[in-house]
């Protein structure tokens, strides 16, 4: 459903992954005419370096709309990296690249 | 009828739009979220008081002018074995914005945030068992008029 943006670029041992990933992020609290939009926000996010987990992420509904994640992982080109989130409502989404 | 109408009126205001559009918090009785992170977000709160000045670094604007979208970023990279990042904005409806637990990622991250209004915003980097804070208060200016 949703696009993810995912940029990771290895430097000096260290590979830089920038993230953003397409999301309403809403809070459950926002009101549209008097009426309650409905929760729906990434629950959980985890990052996997060559399969090994190395970010596992509980995120609440205060983060932004679009939200927009910044790490960096010990690592060098050609590793894989991987990206899986799931929402309030069960979403999946999922994106993996090889560094460069 | 009329109170629909001004609530009408009132929503085409454009600074109402704007907050609105921005995705502020709006005070409610709803339970944004699930009772776990619910938890964590009040364990958080009860720590912080004991918490000691950590030597990590927080980035984030002084003045707002989007509550919507603020930038945090925590530089704990000169710190090792970083086991979990926090961030945690006193004044919101669920004051934890995000826990990130880090096995092998360096103490570095960096995201944006919702903020309802100005509030301090903490970061929480624990290192080997320790827990840490650095605060710093960030404005939110709604429509860019004083604070």
């Amino acid at each position: 459903m949703a696009k993810i943006k995912f940029k990771i670029k290895a430097k000096e041992g260290v590979i830089k992954i920038k993230t953003i990933i397409k999301h309403p992020m809403e809070t459950g609290l926002r009101k549209v005419k008097g009426k309650i939009v409905p929760a729906n926000y990434i629950e959980h996010m985890a990052v996997l370096h060559n399969g090994n987990k190395v970010v596992d992420a509980d995120i609440g509904s205060s983060i932004s709309k679009n939200p927009y994640f910044q790490f960096n992982v010990p690592g060098v080109k050609g590793d894989t990296i991987e990206l899986k989130y799931k929402d309030n409502k069960g979403k999946t989404g999922s994106v993996t690249a090889k560094s460069k | 009828m009329k109170r629909r109408l001004f609530l009408k009126s009132v929503m085409a205001g454009s600074a109402v739009a704007t907050a609105v559009g921005a995705g502020l918090l709006t005070p409610s009785m709803v339970f944004a979220n699930s009772a776990s992170f619910k938890v964590k977000s009040d364990a958080a709160s009860a720590s912080i008081a004991s918490v000691g000045e950590g030597l990590f670094k927080l980035k984030a604007p002084t003045i707002a002018e989007n509550g919507g979208v603020v930038r945090l970023t925590v530089d704990a990279s000169k710190i090792e074995n970083v086991t979990n990042i926090s961030f945690y904005i006193k004044e919101n409806f669920t004051p934890l914005a995000a826990s990130f637990n880090l096995s092998g990622a360096q103490g570095y991250i960096s995201t944006n945030v919702k903020m309802g209004k100005t509030s301090q915003v903490i970061a929480l980097v624990t290192a080997n068992g320790v827990t840490t804070q650095v605060a710093k208060e960030v404005k939110v200016t709604i429509g860019g008029c004083g604070g």
